[in-house]
Formats: structure tokens, C-alpha cells, sequence
């Protein structure tokens, strides 16, 4: 099979043993790899551009360590694809914003730092809803991205990019960011595995903060082990933020084989109210194969789960006008022309710069925050969320893990559910309580429905318990008929 | 705004002020507050810059401890109580040298309340409170001057961005402008002490505002207040209270109302101002910084920081009271700066004569100081030189007459009072056989004097040990010739 061909199938595994055997150099793989993702990105406009300086460069010092006989990292020569709302030293990074159509960073986030030590080849940046404000990649203000599995439908959102670039083989693996959903989603709709940590586990230092209090950077994979290599290389604790955690990270490959025998699972019944729905029944022929394994399954409550959108978005419309705050014409954002007074150009260039999920969002949090209003919204959503913690502290005081559907639905078509944003904030349901739990999570494929649309089965753990969580998700992989 | 005829001092005094300063201080780290930037002043426009002080996308704060430290430090000097647990949170709004849209500063969890410092004002000593004193960031520089394209464009330094502030509230328990300028100077002081800040008001490291309200004497409700900006030196400070009491007192007078507002004081024709209302209708909607964890400050570390803590004026001026026998009034001369007290112990430990030390530091080397329009540390003298010079007076090895001398050739040269001592041979004579053949020889020269001595004028004794001190060129010591003489006379 020649290397071309190759490309879509490509694994971290195949591609470290193809590098050592010395049947491609990580030069030819990422010239290769650029052709097909740039051929083939139209279908799906996953990725807004491509840095192929950056990654040739990246390959050239794989291929210099490999020639040495240095050990070349973790994901040597591996194709990635990082969410334009992580910064990447000089090349541009637009969060999918007008705002932003020409910034161009001075430093890497931490996690791309980690990248690049573990020779991972960054082929380019991916699409996403504005500032990660969205749960469909319509949002974006360079065109939507397109489902590979059905381009009338959306990839789901904010990481549409990075889940469909993953699915449609222009990236082995991607970085993607998650507030409330926005891996798990974007990875249940596209058929792939998407995986958010613990909050805390990865560095924020330089992710685009949307919401800084339920922000995560995740990660996208075609399978559970390269999920978890990657997920290795950016874990720990970083000094530049200060809410990353010194909890030491553990061998999470090396966990993957452990068994799943006599696990306790738990089935939030406030998860499955719509049983007979494609999804749910999915999702429970998943448990089944779990049980199977020797997992004991049981039906838990999580009794504030109905309060928890309403929650959400007032605490990330909160921080999302305050974290939105600095794009006002001044510095390195786009800049309205022509403004009388200074109130006119922050007017005019906020006015044209966001796109209108980002205005609605800053006006919601805005609001929330308002003098007379603070108690009555900011401060109840606070209450609500250490309520929805103590519903995880205590389910996991019975079960190892929870199991839950990711979305209500599969992937919708493109524009159905934009005019009626209310609609697309409550199918975050199923996907904002970890987040504001702050729990790890991850979507792993479970099926297709009868339409041929993947679902993803969400599986969900303790703090800092990712290694059981992969374990899980990996037995269940390997096991799922 | 009309400017108003302002009241006498009759009606003046049938009101009193209530004040309360909200006070800005540059704290004296070398880096940045919430990024490794270096503070320093006067370097080229955004040089002392990186991704977190440019409130660049994607950049988080880490509180550096070293300004938190020296917060706590503040705070037990003005005998606050620090809270275990405090919290930062984000003040928002928009201005074109605050590259985020909100500073981190501090709101219903500051780090520290309930203190106070005592003041020393119209001759009697009162206590003022301290509401809360917390951490915050500063803003960068709006350069409105200095371009070519200055009527157009204004430009941003953002070299300033996240300097380490901390602001002191006081209670409303200031009563007179006299009393802010003592609360201001005795906040200065006690931060400089525990070195903190430089607390120089032109680098603006202390930038004070006041809120002022009026109400008549014996009345027990506050007056409607207005927040008066811009206060930034002492004489500024005085003088803008002044205005705003008697501005308040002359509406209230002629039957209108004080309106809740914020007033900038300009220097240029001592009178404050009301901004228009947009400018300060800010709700500012604080909320926890969701960046940073709480601040939590454990007893041992508080206590670690409490064993660092200098001795602060007022300790110093007791000690200086009951170890050295000053009088009340030298000690707090003395103790008025850090440099200044530490000066003087060094001369009194180096001299073994505490009270001539205090003597001399405020007498002589002040008047040198204040000639040359230097401060302590700029002293041409060292402390250990001016000990030396005490010493010598205080084992009469040279007269005070010969030291005030001395003196002024060691602030010419720097040299020490032995060396001009000894290349002078300007020592005093003491030894008595060689006094007592000074004294022979003026004997014999003046038999009258000495007769008229004897005779029951002993007034003449005076002239008799001027003509020894003559003949020995100053040198001899007065006390020892007047004893001698008398002897000799008998
Ligand atoms: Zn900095």
C-alpha cells in the first residue's frame, strides 16, 4: 500500500513503526499528510489553515533524531490537528473569530509545547465555533464545517473541526477544547473517540479562554490507545496556570490492559429519560456489552441534573464577558475604521467583530453579573453547580464510573437548529454537568443509528481517574460487537 | 458649574468634615504581580512586556507571593486582620491601557481588614481605622502628549500593566484635612518602614482620593458624600479637602444639596470639579477571578512573614525613649524615616553616647543636610564618621568648640575626624603637667588679674581661662583649666 493511501488509516502505532522500520521518513508522512488534508479539507472545511512550515519543520527534527538514534517522542512524525483557539507561536490563530482574522501569537500553549517535545507534526489549525461559543461549528465566522459522515449534516460543535478532521483522516489525532460539551459532542457525531480530562490535568496556558472556570483542552482520537498517548503527552501541572493540579499523571497506555471485571457502573436515570429514543437504546446495548465484561450495573440518581443548562449558561456567559473583554480594537484585534470617540470604536469593532452567538453570549453574562442582579443569577448558578458536584461525590461513592448518552440526537442538518438557540443550549443536557463537575469524560463510539449516523456513549469517572476511564473505554472498544 | 462664594470661617466651624482616603501604593517587588515582568521605571514603552501583562489571548496570571507578602506585611503594620482565606476577583471595564478589560483586584474577600494607625494631629494623638486593605494590578500608561501625531492618536505603555498595587480604605474617621495630611504622612512612613513601597507620590507609588462628606456639628448622620480624585501630593491633598468642605458647607448653606458624585481636583486652580456622570457610571461587576485559586494564607507562613516584620515607628520611638533617655520630641525627629533612625543608632552605638549622637544627627548634620538639600542616605558623613567625632568629644580628646570645626572639614572631604585630628594635631590637652605649665606662663604674664583674683574679684577667673585656652590654641581642655586655675589661685 503505498503511503498516500495510508494516510486515513494511520494510527500512532503504525506510525512509530513505520518510522523505525525505516518505511517513511516523518518528512515524506507530513508532505504526504499535508497533500491529502489540503485535498481533501474542502469537503469539510475542518481546518482553517495549514502550517506546513512549522510542520516540516517538526518532521525534519523527528528524522534528525531518528537518524541519531534518539529516542524521537511519543507521538513522533504523528499528524495532529489543534482547535484554532489554542494559540500556536506564529502561526495565525483566529478562535474562528473576525476578531482575530489576523493575529498571529507570540508563544504556544503549554499543551502545544508538549506537542512539539513529542514530535508531533502540527499540520494546521482547526475550525470551531466563535471562541468555542456553539454546540453545532456553525458558528464560526469562516463557514461552518461539514460532517464527513454526511456533509448535509453539522460535525457538532465548538471542535467540529477537530472531530471531523480526525474522521475524515486529515489528522490522526487533534486537540480540541471542551466547556460543555465540545469535544464529546463534535466526537459523538463524527464517530470518533473525544476524551476531556479532569479539570485541571492539562494546562490552560494559552487555550482562548471562553469560560475560564469549566474550560478543558481534550483530546480526539479514531481509538481509545492513541486518545490515551495523547492525552499522556499534554497531561500535568503547569506553573503558568494556576489551576492546573500537581496530582502525579499515571502510565495511561500502560493502564489500558487492566481489566474491567467487577466494576460498578452507574445509570444516571435522569440520562435516559427518553428510553426508547435511537440514542438511549444505543447507548444501553453499549452497558450490555459491559456487563458482559463482568461490569456490575446499577441505576443511580443524580437528582440536580434538570437545573444544570440553566446553571451553565450563566456562569459561562459570566465569564465569557469578562474573558471577551480584551478584544477591543486596541491592540492586536481587528479594529473597526473610522470611529468619532473612543466609546464608538469599542462600540463599532465589538459590534463588527463578534458574531452573534458571541454578542448574545457577552450580553447574557453581562447581565448576569450587573449590579442587582449578581445574587439572584451569578450566585445561584454557583450554589447550583456545588449541588450538581455533590450529585458526582456521591454517585461515585457507589460506582466506579457513570454511563450516559452524549447528545439527545445525532448529528442535525446544517441550519436546522440555528434559529432557535434556546434549543441548542438544552441538547448540551447530557454533556455540561461533568463540566461543571469538573469530572473527566469521554465519548467512545457505540453504533450508528438507522440513518447510518454515529452515537457515542459517554463514559464518566472520579477526579483525576482517567486511567479507569480509558480502561473502561478500551475494553469496551475492543469487546463491542 | 458656577463657582461658589465660599462660607467664613464662622460658618466653617458650625460643620464638620467626614473623610475617608482610599489609598493607592505601589508595592516594591521587582516583578510583576501576576507575570515575571521586572517593575522597573523609565525604560522604552512596552519593553517590560509578555503575554500575561498584555492581556494577550490565551495567557493566565500566577499571583506572585512576593507582593502578597509584602501586602501582609502592610497589613500587620496597620494591625489588620488577615484573613486565612481571601479571594481575587475581577473588576471590569473598558479603557485602552487595561489590555484585559478588568484588573484582578479584590472585593468582598480582600486579604486583609479591621485596622487602624494612630495619628498625631492638633497636639493629640486619635486613631483611625483601616476598613480593608487588598491586592490588585495596575493599568498601563494613556500617552495623550509628546507625539507628532498626538492631536490625532493617543498612544499605550503598558510597561506599568500589572505592577503590584495594594489599596488601603480607611474608616470615615477622618475629621479635618490637617488629619488626612497626618493620616497620609503616617501611612507613608509606616510603609516605608517596613519597606513595602518607596511611597513616592511624583513616580505615582502613592495615589490617594478621599471621600468627603459635610454635616453639622452634633448631627450623627453622614452628609451626602462625593468622591474627590486626583489627590496626588500632600499639598494637593490639603488643599482639595479644603475646597470640597467649604464647596458642600456653602450649598448646604444656601438651601441646595450635596449630589453624589466624582470630583477631580485641579492643581492649577485648587478647585474640584464634578465628572461628567458617564464617566464614573461604572458597575464594574465583580466576580472571582476564576484564573487564580483563592488565596490561602496559612498561620505559619503569616508567622513567618510576622517574624521578618522590622520595628515599626512607633516601637522605635518607644525603645529610643526608655534604651537612650531622648525626650519625646527627639525620638520622633529620629525616628521619622527608617534611614534616619538607623543612623542615629549607628552613631550612638559607634560614639557610646546616645544623647550627644541624638544631638548632633538632628543639630549639626541636619542643618548640613538641609543646606545641601540632601536627604539621610545621601549624608556626606557615615554614621560610623560622626560616632567617631562624637566619641572623641565624649572622652575629651577634643573640645566641642574643635568638633564643630572638624566637622565641617570631614563634610568638605570625607575624611575621618582622626585623620584631621591627628594631621592637625588638633587635640585637646588634658594632661595636667602640661596644663599647669600653660597656666604658669599666663600667671606670670597677667599679676594683675591674678591679684585682683585674690583680692575677692573672682570674676576675672573667666578672662584667666580664656588667655589658657589663647595660649594653647584652643586646644586645651576648658574643664581641666578651670579646675586648675582654681587650685592654683586658692
Ligand atoms: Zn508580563
Amino acid at each position: 500500500m503505498t503511503l498516500a493511501l495510508e494516510i486515513p488509516k494511520l494510527t500512532i502505532g503504525s506510525i512509530r513503526e513505520g518510522l523505525l522500520k525505516r518505511r517513511f521518513s516523518a518528512t515524506e508522512l507530513t508532505r504526504e499528510a499535508l497533500r491529502f488534508a489540503e485535498a481533501e479539507n474542502p469537503k469539510t472545511n475542518a481546518y482553517l489553515h495549514f502550517c506546513p512550515e512549522r510542520a516540516l519543520s517538526a518532521a525534519r527534527s523527528v528524522d534528525e533524531k531518528l537518524a541519531r538514534g534518539e529516542d524521537p517522542g511519543l507521538l513522533a512524525g504523528v499528524p495532529v490537528a489543534v482547535k484554532d483557539v489554542i494559540v500556536t507561536k506564529g502561526v495565525r490563530t483566529t478562535a474562528a473569530s473576525k476578531m482575530l482574522a489576523d493575529y498571529i501569537p507570540p508563544y504556544d500553549a503549554t499543551a502545544v509545547e508538549c506537542l512539539d517535545a513529542a514530535g508531533a507534526v502540527i499540520l494546521g489549525k482547526t475550525n470551531c465555533d466563535e471562541f468555542a461559543m456553539g454546540s453545532s461549528n456553525e458558528n464560526s465566522a469562516f463557514g461552518p464545517v461539514r460532517n464527513p459522515v454526511d456533509p448535509e449534516r453539522v460535525p457538532g460543535g465548538s471542535s467540529g473541526g477537530s472531530a471531523a478532521a480526525v474522521a475524515q483522516g486529515t489528522a490522526v489525532v487533534s486537540l480540541g477544547s471542551d466547556t460543555g460539551g465540545s469535544v464529546r459532542q463534535p466526537a459523538s457525531f463524527c464517530g470518533v473517540v473525544g476524551l476531556t480530562p479532569t479539570y485541571g490535568r492539562v494546562s490552560r496556558y494559552g487555550l482562548i479562554a471562553f469560560a475560564s472556570s469549566l474550560d478543558h483542552i481534550g483530546v480526539v482520537a479514531r481509538n481509545v490507545s492513541d486518545t490515551a498517548t495523547l492525552l499522556q503527552v499534554i497531561a500535568g501541572r503547569d506553573e503558568r496556570d494556576s489551576t492546573s493540579a500537581a496530582v502525579p499523571v499515571p502510565d495511561y497506555m500502560a493502564a489500558l490492559n487492566g481489566g474491567v471485571r467487577g466494576m460498578k457502573i452507574g445509570l444516571p436515570r435522569e440520562y435516559f429519560k427518553d428510553p426508547d429514543s435511537e440514542t438511549s437504546k444505543l447507548v444501553l446495548d453499549g452497558v450490555e456489552v459491559l456487563k458482559r465484561l463482568g461490569c456490575e450495573v446499577r441505576e443511580i440518581s443524580m437528582p440536580h441534573t434538570e437545573y444544570a443548562v440553566a446553571a451553565y449558561y450563566i456562569i459561562c456567559t459570566a465569564e465569557a464577558s469578562s474573558n471577551l473583554a480584551r478584544y477591543d480594537g486596541v491592540r492586536y484585534t481587528f479594529r473597526s475604521r473610522d470611529s468619532e470617540t473612543l466609546a464608538d470604536m469599542y462600540r463599532n469593532t465589538r459590534g463588527e467583530g463578534f458574531g452573534a452567538e458571541c454578542k448574545r453570549r457577552i450580553m447574557l453574562g453581562t447581565y448576569v453579573l450587573s449590579a442587582g442582579y449578581y445574587d439572584a443569577y451569578y450566585l445561584k448558578a454557583q450554589k447550583v453547580r456545588t449541588l450538581i458536584a455533590r450529585d458526582f461525590t456521591e454517585a461515585f461513592r457507589e460506582v466506579d464510573a457513570l454511563i450516559a448518552p452524549v447528545s439527545p440526537f445525532p448529528a442535525f442538518k446544517l441550519g436546522e437548529k440555528l434559529d432557535d438557540p434556546m434549543q441548542m443550549y438544552l441538547s448540551d443536557i447530557y454533556t455540561i454537568t461533568a463540566s461543571l463537575a469538573g469530572v473527566p469524560c469521554m465519548s467512545v463510539p457505540c453504533g450508528v443509528t438507522s440513518g447510518g449516523l454515529p452515537v457515542g456513549m459517554q463514559i464518566l469517572t472520579r477526579h483525576f481517574d482517567e486511567a479507569g476511564m480509558l480502561r473502561l473505554a478500551y475494553a469496551f472498544e475492543r469487546n463491542r460487537a | 458649574m458656577s463657582s461658589h462664594v465660599l462660607p467664613d470661617t464662622e460658618v466653617l466651624a458650625r460643620y464638620e468634615a467626614v473623610i475617608g482616603l482610599e489609598v493607592h501604593v505601589q508595592l516594591a517587588t521587582r516583578s510583576k504581580i501576576y507575570c515575571a515582568c521586572p517593575t522597573s521605571f523609565g525604560d522604552p514603552p512596552n519593553t517590560n512586556v509578555c503575554p500575561v501583562c498584555l492581556g494577550l489571548p490565551g495567557a493566565l496570571p500566577v499571583l506572585n507571593r512576593a507582593a502578597v507578602e509584602m501586602a501582609m506585611k502592610a497589613a500587620m503594620a496597620l494591625n489588620c486582620r488577615i484573613r486565612p482565606v481571601s479571594r481575587l476577583a475581577r473588576k471590569n471595564y473598558f479603557y485602552p491601557d487595561l489590555p484585559k478589560g478588568y484588573q484582578i483586584s479584590q472585593y468582598d474577600e480582600p486579604l486583609a481588614e479591621h485596622g487602624y494607625i494612630e495619628v498625631t494631629s492638633g497636639g493629640s494623638r486619635r486613631r483611625i481605622g483601616i476598613t480593608r486593605i487588598h491586592l490588585e494590578d495596575d493599568a498601563g500608561k494613556s500617552l495623550h502628549e509628546g507625539f507628532s501625531d498626538s492631536s490625532r492618536y493617543t498612544y499605550v505603555d503598558l510597561n506599568r500593566s500589572g505592577t503590584p498595587l495594594i489599596e488601603i480604605v480607611s474608616e470615615p474617621d477622618i475629621r479635618t484635612s490637617e488629619e488626612a495630611y497626618e493620616y497620609l504622612t503616617a501611612l507613608k512612613q509606616v510603609l516605608q518602614y517596613i519597606g513595602v513601597s518607596t511611597c513616592d507620590m511624583e513616580k505615582g507609588h502613592l495615589r490617594c482620593d478621599a471621600n468627603v462628606s459635610v454635616r453639622p456639628r452634633g448631627e450623627t448622620k453622614f452628609g451626602t458624600k462625593a468622591e474627590v480624585k486626583n489627590l496626588n501630593s500632600f499639598r494637593f491633598l490639603k488643599q482639595a479637602l479644603d475646597y470640597e468642605i467649604s464647596r458642600q458647607v456653602s450649598l448646604i448653606e444656601s438651601g441646595e444639596e450635596v449630589i453624589q458624585e466624582t470630583r477631580l481636583y485641579d492643581p492649577d486652580t485648587g478647585e474640584t470639579v464634578g465628572m461628567r456622570s458617564k464617566e464614573h457610571a461604572h458597575d464594574y461587576r465583580y466576580f472571582p477571578e476564576p484564573d487564580l485559586l483563592p488565596l490561602t494564607i496559612s498561620d505559619e507562613w503569616r508567622e513567618r512573614v510576622r517574624a521578618e516584620m522590622p520595628e515599626l515607628p512607633a516601637q522605635k520611638r518607644a525603645r529610643f525613649i526608655e534604651t537612650y533617655g531622648l525626650r519625646e520630641y527627639d525620638a520622633q525627629v529620629l525616628t521619622a524615616t527608617r534611614e534616619l533612625s538607623e543612623y542615629f543608632e549607628r552613631v550612638a552605638e559607634v560614639s557610646g553616647d546616645a544623647r550627644a549622637a541624638a544631638n548632633w544627627v538632628m543639630g549639626d548634620l541636619a542643618a548640613a543636610l538641609n543646606a545641601e538639600g540632601k536627604e539621610i542616605s545621601e549624608s556626606p558623613v557615615s554614621a560610623e564618621q560622626l560616632g567617631e567625632l562624637v566619641a572623641l568629644i565624649s572622652k575629651g580628646e577634643i573640645s566641642g568648640k574643635m568638633a564643630k570645626d572638624i566637622f565641617q572639614k570631614m563634610l568638605a572631604t570625607g575624611e575621618s575626624a582622626r585623620a584631621i585630628v591627628e594631621r592637625e594635631g588638633l587635640r585637646q590637652i588634658s594632661d595636667t603637667g602640661e596644663l599647669e605649665a600653660l597656666i604658669n606662663q599666663v600667671l606670670e604674664q597677667h599679676p594683675r588679674q591674678v591679684e585682683q583674683y585674690r583680692s575677692g574679684k573672682t570674676q576675672v577667673l573667666g578672662y584667666l581661662v580664656g588667655q589658657v585656652m589663647k595660649a594653647s590654641r584652643g586646644q586645651a581642655n576648658p574643664a581641666a583649666v578651670n579646675k586648675l586655675l582654681r587650685a592654683k589661685l586658692g
